[in-house]
């Protein structure tokens, strides 16, 4: 396998993105910068109480506003079901409560959708939304995921019992138990995981326009996958056949998982619109971005792990609460446990491991996946316990992972809790190796020690990690998650127009990866023909084959799966073809650098446009062929991939503040074959960015009465440019055997490996005051108490 | 209402205004020149960065009756006869944008910055301060500002 490509031209090579012209010009049409033909604006109104039930709403003033066409409240929706939960914990009850179009007499937290004005204008619409009367009658509240499941706690939900949305294990309990029992250190930790909020540059938006016509609603919405918003508000929510309405996911200005996810705004505006007999857009406020998009991580750990005095670690067990927020978001349950439990072994050969994981109900807002959705929780938690053992034995962080290593002869590896699958490929030390070279470990100990000398402390603090991405195999899904019961397959249709001009339609949806360049890498290579001449299509559910969108870095491994799947075939009909315009057997022709010609007697050939164009014409076709090249491929990966590498932070605490300075940043990834290094790089360097913001300043933070405290970007710490140093970057090039492009996926790598990096290098700096741990984000203010705390 | 005259891109347009319209929302809804962005409403994020009489400014914290008069240039001006501005040419090169809903604000900000003078790295990277982008983690900007600095 992973053979077709050594030929390539494009393919491996730093191509400029073909997206780029619109999106530097201001060209490119973002949500907000569609016009529709009548538009009228809709405003909503949101709980500011986290908890409290809703004696009455009184619309009447907020009606009578100027400008104001209509005021809806959660009782003109009471034919419409709540939102669905897609994807819920295996192997236990899940007690769901999901939103609704508007909620009608209960609020589980500050930001829930109320009441909604539509007005000629958005100022209209805005100003209105004062003068709507609610009765709220506020309950008690909590906020705190493991508080909530006490005795005596808030109950948000009739339907779930101290708050416990479910209650899951993955592993083997009893041998896990038993191997801590035995073994020679254990060292326990309690591991706070912050909740972020993810923050892309463009909020939401969802615009619909009814056709009373025909019935049919075209909604249009910043979204990750299309296809899956037209299926669960269709199946789910309407209760009508999916070919009666189209969505539409325009150019997306980022989204790290966010908008994944069925919201309640896009089935609003669809009603309204059918209400109103109107075209009608919501654009959401970066205020309520904060409180009403998903959030991400927020978990409480406690974790013993169990290791021999030479560093063998021989058992890991981790109780996790998963503070899910007031109410379910679409595949809430999956994430902290399918995504996060599964993956607790890192890039070790743990021989016993079990994880039980509480999802919990808080009044807090909704938390779903964001960039990693599980795997960085996991990464932190055995990155973080790695370094506890070397602490606690008092060898070298490096020494023990190296030590504990899953060897390269030991793939594929199965780690015992991933339900079946298996790691597929992974050489950790090389990458480890790389990234000390880079580093110059030995030169930094040495300056460590004589910085130490003098009074400052320096740190390092690595993270070999290994991550699961291109999700995934539809039966593996199937088995480890409940709900729709869909797969996680994807789509790709590839023509071959009748001047050579080839149109790919894909189930996948960039927000920013430029998938429009690396799939015509793609294409351009295995038809031999320029890159402008391919068309990369996505985000339209008008008249495209079925796909289940972009998260879970699945667009190279999946979704270019899909499309490479479809030109073997489309090359073989070209092939077909060709030899019967040539008189030539099948058998005595090859398709090579966009032509076929006689096997022996290369000058005697056809070009693939003009094969295409005999092909469009159809007067001349063999025996039996259809007209025309065009290929729909639905791929279903084997197994998942499982990208690798080490990421190594070298930082420096100021012990007087406790203020952090990241000093240098060295990451040496694994992400398979690389179809665009430029592309490849810029995906590292942005979660790099993410990951180290959540290790030292972002976190969302709840007041006890469910406020959220950080509801914009003045409180909410985003960095900014000057927070960072360069990057140093490296790759190591594993192939996978799964896809036959030998691709992993690298789009949340970055995000995954680096926050527990930068966390063991300042616990590293700080070793010498014997602080072992701090919980982050690493603030100056939690630097500084931790060590005063020390000096105590 | 009141009725401001007011050069964008070299067109003189003259509009009746709310007076708490910002210069935003007359870019974006007025006129139609949806390049310029909004993705904050607190001066925070930077997308909405316009040229105002030369000196870059956030248009969601003007209002537009403060810009009578004067000279805006959006993104869809900044290369005026030329197909690309030389920091659209270096934004591209590098790959300093990937979702692209900052890159208009970014590049005007950058474009003040270098026509003040010399910078290094640590200069654009105080210098763009102002401008948020949660995809790149700005190491690929910082390169194609200072790429397109040193073509200056």
């Amino acid at each position: 396998m992973a053979t077709q490509l050594e030929q390539a031209r494009l393919v491996g090579a730093p191509v400029r993105r073909v997206e780029d012209p619109r999106l530097i010009t201001g060209a490119a049409k973002y949500i907000d910068d569609l016009k529709l033909p009548g538009v009228a604006h809709v405003a909503i109104l949101r709980s500011l109480h986290a908890h409290a039930r809703i004696g009455g709403i009184d619309v009447s003033r907020a009606a009578s506003s100027p400008g104001v066409i209509a005021v809806f409240t959660g009782r003109d929706f009471e034919h419409l079901n709540p939102l669905p939960c897609a994807w819920q914990a295996t192997g236990t009850e899940n007690h769901v409560v999901t939103p609704r179009a508007l909620e009608i007499d209960r609020v589980t937290f500050t930001g829930a959708g109320v009441a909604a004005v539509v007005a000629e204008t958005r100022e209209a619409a805005e100003d209105a939304l004062e003068l709507i009367e609610v009765d709220w009658q506020p309950l008690e509240t909590v906020v705190d995921a493991e508080e909530a499941t006490r005795p005596g706690a808030p109950q948000l939900h009739d339907s779930a019992p101290g708050n416990v949305v479910m209650d899951w294990e993955c592993g083997d309990l009893a041998a896990t138990d038993q191997a801590l029992a035995d073994a020679d250190v254990v060292v326990e930790q309690r591991l706070v995981n912050q909740r972020l909020i993810p923050t892309s540059m463009e909020p939401r938006g969802a615009a619909a326009d009814y056709d009373s016509g025909t019935g049919t609603y075209t909604v249009w919405m910043s979204s990750q996958c299309p296809h899956v918003m037209r299926l669960l508000m269709t199946a789910f929510v309407f209760g009508i056949p999916e070919t009666k309405m189209r969505c539409i996911s325009p150019t997306v200005g980022g989204a790290f998982g966010s908008k994944i996810f069925l919201y309640p705004e896009y089935v609003l505006v669809a009603a309204i619109s059918e209400k109103l007999g109107r075209a009608v857009k919501w654009i959401e406020s970066r205020r309520e971005n904060y409180a009403a998009t998903t959030h991400g991580r927020d978990h409480i750990t406690y974790l013993q792990v169990g290791a021999k005095r030479d560093g063998t670690i021989t058992a890991l067990k981790a109780k996790t609460y998963a503070n899910l927020g007031g109410i379910l978001s679409t595949i809430a349950p999956g994430i902290p446990t399918t995504l996060y439990g599964r993956m607790l072994s890192g890039t070790y050969r743990i021989p016993a491991i079990h994880c039980q994981t509480v999802g919990v109900y808080t009044n807090t807002g909704m938390v779903d996946a964001y960039r990693g959705a599980g795997r960085p929780e996991a990464t932190y938690v055995i990155e973080r316990a790695v370094d506890l053992v070397a602490r606690e034995l008092g060898l070298d962080p490096v020494e023990v992972r190296r030590h504990n290593f899953i060897p390269p002869d030991a793939f594929p590896y199965d780690p015992g809790i991933l339900a079946g699958l298996s790691y597929d490929s992974g050489e950790y030390e090389k990458a480890l190796d790389r990234a000390l070279e880079i580093v110059d470990y030995d030169g930094f100990r040495a300056e460590q020690a004589a910085a130490r000398r003098e009074g400052r402390y320096l740190g390092i603090g690595f993270s070999t990690y290994v991550e699961i991405c291109g999700v995934a195999p539809s039966a593996w899904i199937g088995a480890t998650g409940q709900g729709w019961g869909a797969g996680l397959w994807e789509s790709a249709n590839v023509r071959v127009h009748l001047t050579g001009k080839v149109v790919v339609t894909t189930g996948s949806k960039p927000f920013g990866q430029g998938h429009e360049t690396t799939m015509a890498q793609v294409v351009a290579d295995e038809l031999g023909i320029p890159l402008e001449d391919v068309t990369v299509e996505h985000g339209d559910t008008l008249g495209t084959p079925f796909g289940y969108g972009t998260y879970g870095s699945r667009s190279a491994a999946v979704g270019t799966v899909a499309i490479y799947n479809a030109l073997q075939r489309i090359k073989a009909k070209a092939t077909r073809i060709a030899a019967h315009m040539l008189e030539a057997d099948p058998e005595d022709v090859t398709y090579e650098g966009g032509r076929v010609s006689i096997v022996g007697a290369p000058e005697t050939g056809k070009t693939i446009q003009e094969i295409a164009a005999a092909a469009a014409v159809g007067y001349d076709l063999p025996e039996g062929e259809e007209p025309f090249l065009d290929d729909t491929s639905y791929y279903d990966p084997p197994n998942c991939t499982f990208p690798f590498g080490t990421h190594i932070a070298v930082v420096e605490v100021d012990a007087e503040t406790g203020e952090v300075a990241l000093r240098r940043y060295v990451a040496v990834d694994d992400v398979g074959r690389v179809i665009n290094p430029l592309i490849v790089d810029g995906q590292v360097h942005g979660g790099i960015a993410q990951g180290v913001a959540q290790a030292l300043w972002e976190g969302a933070v709840y007041d006890e009465s469910g406020q959220l405290v950080t509801a914009s970007m003045t409180e909410y710490a985003l960095p900014k440019a000057e927070f960072f140093p360069s990057f140093e970057l490296d790759r190591t090039e594993t192939l996978t055997d799964v896809n036959p492009l030998g691709v992993k996926g690298a789009g949340e790598t970055g995000t995954i490996a680096s926050t527990p990096a930068v966390v063991n290098a300042v616990v590293d700096a700080l070793a010498p005051l014997g602080i072992a741990h701090i919980d982050m984000p690493l603030t100056p203010e939690r630097v500084w108490r931790a060590i005063e705390q020390a000096k105590a | 209402m009141p009725t401001i005259a007011i050069t964008v891109n070299g067109t003189r347009y003259e509009s009746d205004v709310e007076p708490r319209m910002l210069l935003v929302d007359l870019i974006r809804e007025e006129l139609g020149l949806t390049g310029t962005k909004v993705g904050c409403e607190t001066s925070q994020c930077g997308a909405c960065t316009v040229s105002l009489d030369a000196r870059a400014v956030k248009s969601c914290t003007v209002l537009a009756v403060q810009a009578d008069g004067a000279k805006v240039v959006t993104i869809e001006g900044l290369a005026g006869d030329a197909a690309l501005h030389p920091l659209q040419e270096a934004f591209w090169e590098h790959h300093g944008l990937q979702c692209g809903f900052c890159t208009p604000g970014m590049i005007m900000s950058a474009a003040e910055l270098i026509a003040k003078g010399p910078l290094d790295e640590a200069a654009i990277r105080h210098g763009l301060e102002g401008n948020l982008c949660r995809c790149t983690g700005y190491e690929n900007i910082v390169k194609a500002v200072a790429a397109a600095a040193a073509g200056r």
